[in-house]
């Protein structure tokens, strides 16, 4: 490597905010050719932001774009399409395959950029109606095979292949990329097995020599150690620490990635030891097959009246669990609730059962975006329970209790705090804050034995935030309603629960009371990530 | 591999249930094995070159084109207006077919246009925008035609002055493609030049399959989001995959009705889609799938039927009508089963993904309990 080269890639004070909500602050990183930089953060920390703003995704455009600069090869360049910077020579491989099932690996390898061979009929028609040179096809495939140094087999097609085949079928499709400088692998080892990892190492080490540079975002701390040159820890949208990966360990690392400064949420709060409290919810060999949040043989218990919470790195598999029991995705195992086997797969029963759940896809599960906050608020508690029902004729004819339904729903914008114009407005017409707290009311209303919330912080504000977090807690505390609370905001959770399990690759990689230090909150997201 | 297999002996479901119907009815029907190959002969020059028009819609991911309708319609009115110009045999067929074109390009792009705003719903909106296409395909004939557009020909016309008669007679083409080169093999007469057209038509489907554009329509019919991202534009990739298919089917339309002679004016397109797709269901194809080989196997095993099942249901019952229930019975039928069928496998698939996920934790359970015992 040449040290003394200008910077291949120079980001100068990159900022960028989403509607006001500051999401990078003043990042500045430089990368010579053929450097490896590994990337890591928590989740929210501002990773995939900063790579779309360097990939050119349109949703940082059309989001008011972003301030700073960035240098390619000492000039200024502003993408404002992928198209544009894969022109300019960056390559990015996505978490999420983007592969076409039918095709081989060569055809995917060279999709849109096909060899073609000229015929009288093109003439006629246009270049479209070139037939395809397999045969050239076949080389070029051949050698971004090689260049990444993994032996494939590129005559296989795309659905018959394991998973980490199809990873290297991405990379080698954009190492066949002739103008390719920089390439962004973004999780790339998430769905490799071991030996594939380290086969994938090796060939991130054969690209850099041959004076490619890579960026490496990875939960996997040992393998930044062991492939990058630098390593850039980010958290909270800044750039918090960037130095060569001899200087550093995984311990640091992990350290600088979630301790962050606590100012003014450090105050003592009592954690309830719930240990001699009976088993309410039986978890064991729970498999749920939702995608980007696959759970894999989970065994838990929760207790009576306490709040649980279960936290992780996105994508690892802690929405998968409540959604699966739920019955909102395909799932299998066995769930026991009081002594009661509850089936899987019928969300029907699990409400029966005086389960409530607020969903984290709250415009789309959680609320009827068309309807007064009236009815979403008791249209569950109407349909599954009769409440709020006058019956006729020995009920046969049921009614609408309008005035319970009214009373009912001012109780609850009086006690959360919804800011309405009245309780006939429509759910739609309301801030994302408040439309978490009619989800809340919501499941208020069912007045359940065992409650799940998902992400109940997500998109809003923390004023917003602090009063959600607080009626949750009252909740629990004076109804005796057993909590179990998703979020990947550890901090919330610390706030908030008794003990908090932690989700990594699927499976519960520990449970821990609420007041541990984050360290150890760290080392079991990271542990078992895969 | 053992899933492959299984998988096409679902596929093969439909052909073999269709093989037992023929091998039942046709000893029942009575036909002399030379009646019945002279049959399924001119059926198949018939009808071979409109089938083949459906397979690059399947190829572009957008299902079965009911919308061919439109194809039909533009011929239809190109060979009003041939026979009216009174240009007979084949000049007057391929006058007719380059007429026939321009109309069943504007009518592709507009289809293919609002088909791009039905993203995976294209099949009940071709289905029903043939019915619409059909009121103004009704409006030409029966009130422009011989009031805006001349129409010179009293036979043509309505005794009122405008508009077309619900027949019109093809005498001077009737045949003559079939007739040309035509061969006799043993009493069965076989139209060497149709089966020319058709053949030289599977070569440039082949072919097709294989060029830049053909690639870029399986990649958009697998994946539209993958194949956006890879900078294929989608749009236009199925809106070309509906023009073509509509043009073909507009010429295909002329090879069928040169074969009968004649235009049902009204109703000749009304069910043509619907029979087509039902004979490509029958050679095996699927909603997502089909090859050149389903037509011919479709054509082959449909059309047997059409035939003998009138014959094999007036000797059954002593009335010829319950054939013909029957064979617009099974049309539906077919076409239903796949649709079904097209369904619980896409389901299926999904199950089995999510089934392998409890393999995958029951084996690793197992292997755990092996390792407690041994240590």
């Amino acid at each position: 490597m040449d040290t003394n080269s200008a910077p291949l890639l120079k980001m100068q004070g990159i900022k960028k905010d989403f509607f006001g909500n500051q999401v990078l602050t003043d990042i500045n990183l430089e990368l010579k050719a053929g450097e490896v930089l590994g990337l890591c953060g928590e989740n929210g920390a501002g990773k995939s932001t900063l790579m779309k703003i360097l990939f050119g995704a349109t949703d940082i455009a059309e989001t008011g774009g972003y301030g700073g600069d960035i240098f390619l090869d000492g000039q200024k360049v502003s993408f404002s399409s992928p198209f544009e910077a894969i022109e300019a020579g960056i390559g990015m491989v996505h978490q999420e395959f983007s592969l076409i099932p039918g095709f081989d690996a060569t055809e995917n390898i060279l999709l849109n950029r096909e060899p073609e061979k000229y015929n009288f009929i093109s003439e006629i028609f246009g270049e479209r109606l070139n037939t395809l040179d397999r045969g050239a096809m076949d080389e070029r495939a051949r050698e971004a095979v090689d260049k990444m140094g993994v032996a494939i087999d590129r005559h296989m097609m795309i659905n018959t292949m394991p998973v980490g085949h199809k990873q290297f079928t991405e990379i080698a499709r954009e190492l066949s990329k002739e103008q390719l400088k920089l390439l962004i692998l973004d999780e790339p080892t998430a769905v490799l097995t071991e030996r594939e990892a380290v086969a994938l190492l090796d060939s991130i080490k054969n690209m850099s020599e041959r004076g490619i540079s890579v960026i490496f975002i990875t939960h996997r701390l040992q393998e930044i150690l062991t492939v990058c040159d630098t390593v850039a820890v980010m958290r909270d949208g800044v750039l918090v620490e960037c130095v060569p990966s001899s200087e550093t360990s995984v311990t640091q690392i992990t350290k600088r990635m979630v301790g962050r400064e606590m100012a003014g949420s450090s105050e003592k709060r009592e954690i309830r030891n719930n240990d001699d409290a009976k088993t309410i919810l039986k978890i064991e060999k729970l498999w749920v097959d939702m995608p980007g949040e696959t759970v894999r043989n989970v065994t838990l218990d929760v207790k009576e009246g306490e709040i649980l919470g279960i936290g992780g790195l996105a994508g690892q598999g802690k929405l998968g669990i409540p959604n699966g029991i739920m019955g909102l995705y395909e799932a299998g195992g066995s769930v026991v609730f009081d002594g009661k086997e509850i089936p899987l797969n019928s969300p029907r029963i699990c409400l029966d059962s005086s389960f409530a759940f607020v969903s984290e896809d709250r415009r789309g599960v959680g609320l009827l975006l068309d309807e007064t906050l009236e009815w979403n608020v008791a249209f569950p508690a109407m349909q599954i329970q009769d409440k709020f029902l006058k019956k006729y004729l020995g009920g046969l004819i049921k009614w609408r209790d309008e005035k319970a339904i009214r009373e009912v729903t001012e109780k609850y914008i009086d006690e959360l705090q919804i800011k309405c114009t009245s309780s006939k407005q429509n759910a739609k017409e309301l801030s994302g804050g408040n439309q978490q707290k009619v989800c809340l009311a919501k499941a208020f209303a069912l007045e359940p034995r065992l409650l799940f919330v998902s992400e109940p912080t997500r998109g809003i504000d923390v004023g917003a935030k602090a009063l959600v977090l607080e009626a949750l807690r009252r909740f629990n505390r004076e109804s005796g309603v057993t909590v179990v609370m998703v979020s990947s905001e550890l901090e919330e959770l610390r706030q908030v629960c008794d003990r908090i399990a932690i989700v990594s690759g699927g499976r519960i990689s520990g449970i821990l009371p609420a007041d541990s230090t984050t360290e150890d909150f760290g080392t079991l997201m990271l542990k078992g990530v895969r | 591999m053992k899933i492959k297999e299984k998988f096409n002996l679902r596929q093969a479901s439909v052909p073999i249930m269709f093989i037992l119907i023929c091998a039942v009815c046709i000893p029942l029907s009575g036909l002399s094995p030379k009646m019945l190959i002279n049959e399924i002969i001119t059926r198949m020059g018939r009808n071979s070159f409109l089938i083949l028009s459906l397979l690059i819609p399947i190829m572009a991911g957008m299902g079965l084109n009911f919308g061919m309708t439109l194809g039909a319609m533009a011929a239809e009115i190109a060979l009003i207006l041939v026979c009216d110009w009174q240009i007979v045999s084949v000049p007057g067929m391929i006058l007719a077919a380059i007429i026939s074109v321009p109309i069943s390009v504007l009518l592709g792009i507009f289809c293919g246009k609002i088909l791009n705003r039905a993203k995976g719903r294209e099949m009940i909106t071709s289905y029903i925008m043939a019915f619409f296409v059909n009121g103004i395909y009704q409006l030409i004939v029966l009130y422009l035609m011989g009031k805006v557009i001349p129409i010179k020909h009293s036979s043509i016309k309505l005794p009122r002055g405008y508009g077309i008669r619900n027949t019109v007679s093809l005498l001077s083409m009737r045949q003559k493609l079939d007739n040309m080169l035509a061969i006799n093999v043993a009493g069965v007469k076989i139209p060497v030049l149709t089966f020319i057209i058709i053949a030289v038509m599977c070569f440039i489907i082949i072919w097709f399959r294989r060029t830049k554009l053909g690639q870029d329509m399986r990649a958009v019919g697998q994946d539209m989001d993958v194949a956006r991202d890879a900078g294929i534009n989608v749009e236009r990739t199925r809106i070309i995959s509906i023009v073509i298919s509509t043009v073909l089917a507009g010429l295909g339309m002329i090879i069928y009705l040169q074969n009968m002679g004649n235009i049902a004016t009204y109703t000749a397109h009304s069910q043509i889609g619907m029979f087509c797709i039902a004979a490509l269901l029958v050679g095996g194809a699927s909603v997502d799938k089909a090859s050149i080989g389903n037509v011919f196997l479709g054509v082959i095993l449909f059309h047997t039927m059409f035939i003998v099942a009138p014959r094999a249901g007036a000797y059954i019952t002593g009335d010829s009508m319950i054939g013909e229930y029957f064979r617009v019975f099974v049309s539906y039928a077919v076409i239903t089963v796949a649709l079904i069928m097209y369904e619980t496998n896409k389901r299926k698939a999904k199950s089995a993904a999510s089934m392998k996920l409890k393999d995958a934790q029951d084996s690793e359970e197992t292997q755990k309990s092996a390792d407690a015992q041994e240590g």
